[in-house]
């Protein structure tokens, strides 16, 4: 009986090993020609899956530049990669790059290398059309909106806590929603993200940003940590995307319809965070 | 261990699990009673009621418990107006978003706990009810005084594991913004992505904390409180 437990449980830990060593090898950022890109999915205007499809800034930034690192786009790979698993995706190899609305900040460095900015955002509010709040001094005694975990909800704390009702959903599209149906007053979290939204086909003309933002984000393109060499070669794309005016048209074409308009001393980004 | 000091003085991990306790206890409580009362419809004699009882059963234990609280905010309170809390109060969304997750976990766990007293009911030998069918009890005073007293005590060990799911599953309010365990993890990972595992492991620990004494507290009053028969 016990040599039976005893050889069950070495079948079971081959069978798991021999799995995982299979999900390293299709997993591997570079491995067959083929590149692992991270981007969000849910977010319309810089990350969004649509059937088979993925659109936005972010991914028109990561196809660019894929293509000057050497992937045509057939070679190039979408993955779904949430706030909370971005670290641990690049840690474990399991994508290349990150280009999902990702802020560089200090705690973030610690853990992986961003190369760009390759945009710079700032923290803002999505209200109804015809609402009366024209930045965050009128949300004294408001019902605002953000993302559980997120800066945004953070900084709305920090800043205005003792005045502001915080509703926090576990996405943004809830959020949104809320609004909508006139339970919340404010959508708070980056312009770029509550343009995507009010440009929705289902949203248009039902929601205004503000356009006072109250932060600065920037954000970078996420790396393996001490992946000097590629931080370097997406700098370099970057600057040439920039240069070349493909990043105006990627612009014009995701958030240009949203009406929203980036401070144009930051955007386009013509300087990039040395790599380390 | 210096970094785990730091971490508890950064976040109010205590009061995170303060509140996936209250929950907990809140949504076991209510989940007890509906229950009760869902497995009493299902037992009766009465065509409708055990209908109603197994209706609901498997309509609710079948529908993702995320759904469940997600519908109890989105749906009941931002579609229909349902509030559940005073709505000129500085604090109205946390309360209400409290008491939505309250509604929304006593509703899901009721029909597991109704499963586990049916199994229960299902223990106690026909012979006792015809016995007190014989003695002129009506089904309800049979119920009360011969069969679910038993019930009870055959169903501790499966009630005792609904516990133990409600408390784990108590972290899907954070969906709607009630500031539990989870919401409060979802913030440390967002601010110390350097030290995830850290942060995962004490929070593991935490449940760990909550679920294993009701486990061994269960198991043995189960063993205890058993009609032997």
């Amino acid at each position: 009986m016990r040599q039976r437990i005893i050889a069950a449980l070495g079948v079971t830990v081959l069978a798991v090993t021999g799995l995982t060593a299979c999900g390293d090898d299709s997993g591997s950022g570079g491995g067959g020609g083929k590149i692992v890109i991270g981007v969000k999915f849910d977010q319309p205007g810089l990350g969004l899956k649509e059937g088979s499809k993925n659109t936005g800034m972010d991914v028109d930034v990561a196809k660019y530049v894929a293509k000057e690192l050497g992937y045509a786009e057939d070679k190039i790979e979408f993955k779904e990669s949430p706030s909370a698993q971005r670290e641990t995706l690049l840690a474990n190899g399991q994508v290349k790059m990150i280009l999902a609305t990702y802020s560089i900040t200090d705690a973030r460095k610690e853990k992986v290398s961003f190369a760009g900015p390759y945009l710079v955002a700032g923290q803002d509010l999505l209200v109804k059309a015809d609402s009366t709040i024209t930045g965050p001094e009128d949300l004294a005694g408001k019902k605002l909106c953000s993302v559980t975990g997120s800066t945004s909800a953070q900084k709305v704390a920090d800043k205005f806590a003792k005045t502001v009702q915080l509703q926090k959903y576990d996405t943004y599209s809830k959020c949104v929603e809320a609004l909508a149906g006139g339970a919340i007053d404010a959508v708070t979290t980056d312009n770029t993200i509550l343009a995507g939204f009010a440009a929705q086909p289902a949203n248009q003309g039902k929601f205004k940003v503000v356009g006072k933002t109250f932060s600065t984000e920037h954000y970078g393109v996420g790396l393996k940590k001490g992946d000097k060499d590629t931080c370097e070669k997406v700098n370099t794309a970057l600057k040439k995307m920039v240069d070349s005016g493909e990043w105006q048209k990627a612009f014009d074409a995701n958030i240009g319809p949203s009406g929203l308009k980036l401070d144009p001393a930051t955007n386009p980004p013509k300087t990039f965070d040395p790599c380390a | 261990m210096h970094l785990i000091s730091e971490l508890f003085s950064d976040y109010p991990i205590f009061g995170a699990f303060k509140q996936t306790i209250y929950l907990t206890l809140l949504s076991a409580v209510f989940a007890l009673l509906i229950g009760t009362v869902v497995a009493v419809m299902r037992v009766s004699p009465i065509r409708v009621l055990q209908l109603i009882g197994t209706g609901y059963v498997n309509i609710v234990r079948n529908t993702p418990l995320t759904l469940v609280i997600v519908f109890c905010n989105l749906g009941l309170f931002i579609q229909l107006g349902v509030a559940v809390a005073n709505k000129s109060s500085d604090t109205f969304i946390d309360t209400n978003n409290f008491r939505l997750a309250v509604l929304g976990l006593s509703v899901y766990h009721a029909s597991f706990v109704a499963e586990a007293i049916r199994s229960g009911v299902n223990t106690v030998p026909l012979g006792q009810a015809e016995a007190a069918r014989a003695i002129g009890l009506p089904f309800l005073k049979t119920l009360r005084h011969v069969v679910l007293p038993q019930a009870f005590r055959g169903a501790i060990a499966p009630l005792g594991n609904v516990l133990i799911a409600l408390t784990k599953n108590s972290t899907v309010a954070s969906v709607i913004g009630v500031a539990d365990s989870s919401a409060t993890m979802k913030d440390m990972m967002e601010n110390r992505p350097d030290v995830l595992f850290v942060t995962f492991g004490i929070f593991a620990v935490g449940f760990v904390i909550l679920t294993l004494p009701v486990g061994i507290l269960f198991t043995s009053l189960s063993k205890r409180l058993a009609v032997k028969r």
